[in-house]
């Protein structure tokens, strides 16, 4: 069917500015300004009544754990479990088995993309091996289709070395990301390091080895121009880092994940591994910096950074079990009960955070209803209250902080290049 | 009130009067063991399984006596010859304990928590005896129970716990059960192995031996690690003990009552000089001692003993 009205939802598009009642067009995998007579005859409609209409939500950052580690995800069920959560785009970490580290490696990740439910776009290593101790080839890991580099999950520590990656990035105007932690601060540690940490007897990870690192980034950014941008910030100190930074008009950016405005530390008082992440949830006061950070536009985007884990894994003693949980299904109830419910975002804003803005970091083609866009559009009822059940979801891990809770705003329709590819 | 606990995990979550049920109980057994005929039937035809996945042999040893005492099974065995070894996770591993028709696990564990995740799997009650650096909840009831037995009533009483208090589970259970008897408790060490974080859990934290010391009327000794030294928590054991060793010139800032206590295994001439260690004051060895009557104690109460079965006089 190549046209599709999508008929009477509130269309929200930060991008064209647009917020109201309507319908939105699509013909041909794009979206269009109208439809003539007869392309409406044959077009299929989706009522929207009572329901919002944005522009497909965008990820910049998920694991889908191919190639190598498909007992955990593999680029299918994750991009099914994305257009489940009502993301269109997604930006895959390279810290793979092995690692997309060459332009090999990245060809079979845009192979298994093409067949994804979802647009599925590859992100390369910063140095081979994730090892941090040689470049990795920048330039052939470009023209391979890679979006970024980074080494997500490892920081690079010789600050020689991600001074030399920066600006030579820079050259292929490709954008760093960084994961910022001082590795050496944080041997053996599992959670925050505070007074719950202490009392829970386990080792702690000091807010001081993120902002270490941001402020590091912030310098070599400041020395080289090049654009550097801070994963998953947890904690307050960077928050403001990163806010005299833009002030000072240096070239970087930053995302949030919903789980680090969403809980605290206080979540792993039962040693329970589905709060485990790295970075590790903060305080009460940390949270509520980033949120500040999401509004004033310190931190630019929302990033769930997916982190799919088998229940093996997760099903093991506090310190043995691998840091991450899933995102993509719950990120945007998770968004809206925080920031919108909780908070008073309006609601263009969140969605302006969740995919424009996010599409933009990385130049990404998406995040727009505007005519002439790839027609990726996310319908949803702000309002549903629904029952999470991992197990009934698409991603193949089930290690999800919210499964079996109940979430308010429900995804019930999404799009990806004109084509429904979920409803409910 | 009746004992209602299945799993002993650790002292935070009891009550204080809980606490009470398990020293009054102890108190029972302790008898006991001043008697020539020290064994019990309390427990006849349970087996216990002492999993010990970390080294240890005082308290292994404590828990193997217990349950001897009260005339259970017992079966001990230690990391190395089990087949945690051979990547069997500690769910299987118990979960096999468990179809062998154990009736209780007694776990010593490197990870924090792994008590709690163990109880949550088994059917059968989970004993803590030790997990990482978080609870060593007998280790701290056999220390209460010895103060008890010199000093009375611990409300008000002033404990000083000297030491590596980051590492330590000793420390946290004893501040745990020593803040809810009511004693006060200051901890006392290098700033980089006593961090202020731990004045969260109603403690005060000192780096000043001298005044720490001034009042104390029980100073309890930690062992200091060597490997701390190496993750540069310290310069050396040397300037350690230079620091904050107990020796006898400043035994004397300690009042003569006061008591010396020490969980094991000690360090002699680093934490704590020999002639101190052995002196009067030293309650270690009966530390030791009524190690054994606590966890008769916890061994008997988990297994679905009550308190009052006991502590009225045993026949």
């Amino acid at each position: 069917m190549p046209f599709l009205i999508i008929k009477n939802g509130r269309v929200i598009d930060p991008a064209t500015k647009r917020d109201k009642v309507g319908d939105v067009f699509i013909a041909d995998g794009k979206i269009a300004p109208s439809l003539t007579a007869a392309q409406r005859k044959s077009a299929q409609v989706i009522d929207a009544r009572g329901l919002v209409v944005c522009p497909g939500l965008v990820d910049i950052h998920v694991h889908f754990r191919e190639p190598g580690q498909t007992h955990k995800e593999n680029i299918l069920t994750g991009s099914q479990a994305a257009a489940a959560g009502g993301f269109t785009t997604v930006v895959c970490m390279p810290n793979t088995s092995p690692v997309a580290d060459n332009a090999g490696t990245i060809e079979l990740i845009n192979n298994a993309a093409r067949k994804a439910a979802v647009h599925v776009y590859p992100t390369g290593c910063i140095t081979v091996g994730m090892k941090g101790q040689q470049l990795a080839p920048h330039g052939s890991l470009k023209k391979a289709g890679v979006v970024a580099i980074t080494d997500d999950g490892l920081c690079v520590e010789s600050n020689q070395l991600m001074r030399n990656a920066v600006e030579y990035a820079k050259m292929f105007d490709l954008p760093v990301l960084d994961h910022c932690q001082d590795e050496s601060l944080t041997k053996g540690a599992v959670m925050n390091e505070g007074t719950v940490s202490t009392r829970l007897g386990l080792k702690g990870w000091p807010h001081a080895a993120e902002d270490i690192i941001v402020a590091r980034n912030i310098i070599l950014s400041a020395y080289s121009g090049a654009h550097i941008h801070m994963q998953h910030i947890s904690s307050a100190m960077s928050v403001e880092l990163v806010r005299r930074a833009k002030r000072d008009g240096i070239n970087v950016t930053a995302e949030a994940t919903p789980h680090h405005i969403a809980l605290t530390e206080e979540a792993l008082g039962t040693y329970d591994t589905h709060f485990k992440m790295n970075p590790p949830l903060r305080t009460e006061k940390d949270r509520q910096a980033i949120i500040a950070g999401l509004r004033d536009g310190t931190l630019d985007c929302i990033g769930t950074d997916h982190a799919p884990h088998s229940p093996d894994e997760k099903d093991r003693e506090f310190d043995f079990a691998p840091n991450g949980i899933t995102g993509l299904e719950t990120a945007l109830p998770v968004c809206l009960d925080v920031l919108v419910k909780q908070n008073k975002f309006k609601l263009p804003f969140v969605i302006d955070l969740m995919t424009r803005k996010a599409a933009n970091l990385l130049k990404l083609p998406a995040g727009t209803l505007a005519p002439g866009a790839v027609a990726d559009v996310c319908i949803f009822d702000p309002n549903e209250t629904w029952l999470y059940d991992a197990k009934k979801g698409f991603s193949k891990s089930l290690n999800s902080p919210w499964s079996g809770r109940k979430l308010t705003g429900r995804v019930k329709a999404t799009i990806v290049a004109g084509k429904v590819v979920y409803g409910h | 009130m009746p004992w209602h606990r299945k799993h002993f995990l650790t002292i935070e979550e009891l009550s204080r009067a809980e606490i009470e049920q398990v020293l009054a109980t102890a108190g029972a057994f302790r008898r006991i063991l001043d008697r020539k005929v020290k064994k019990v039937p309390a427990l006849r035809g349970k087996t216990i399984v002492n999993l010990f996945l970390e080294p240890s042999t005082r308290t292994r040893i404590s828990f193997e006596m217990a349950a001897k005492l009260l005339s259970a099974e017992v079966i001990s065995f230690d990391a190395a010859s089990s087949s945690t070894t051979k990547g069997e996770t500690l769910r299987d591993t118990a979960q096999n304990i468990q179809a062998l028709h154990a009736d209780m696990i007694v776990l010593r564990h490197s990870a924090s928590g792994s008590p709690l995740y163990l109880s949550r799997v088994l059917g059968i009650p989970v004993v803590n005896a030790g997990d990482g650096a978080h609870e060593h909840p007998t280790q701290a009831l056999l220390d209460v129970f010895t103060m008890r037995e010199k000093l009375g009533n611990l409300k008000g009483r002033k404990v000083v716990i000297l030491g590596d208090i980051l590492f330590s589970r000793v420390a946290r259970s004893n501040i745990h059960a020593l803040t809810k008897l009511g004693a006060d408790v200051t901890i006392v060490g290098p700033s980089t192995l006593v961090p202020h974080w731990f004045e969260a859990l109603g403690v005060k934290v000192s780096h000043n031996l001298r005044s720490a010391l001034a009042d104390a009327d029980v100073v309890m000794l930690l062992r200091i690690q060597h490997e701390r030294q190496a993750a540069g928590h310290f310069p050396s054991v040397g300037e350690y003990t230079g620091m904050f060793g107990l020796n006898k010139t400043r035994a004397e800032w300690i009042k003569p009552d006061a008591l010396i206590m020490h969980p094991g295994p000690i360090n002699r001439g680093v934490e704590i000089d020999s002639d101190l260690a052995d002196s009067p004051r030293s309650v270690i060895l009966q530390q030791v001692t009524n190690g054994i009557a606590v966890r008769m104690a916890v061994l008997y109460l988990c297994a679905g003993g009550q308190p009052e079965h006991v502590t009225t006089p045993l026949k």
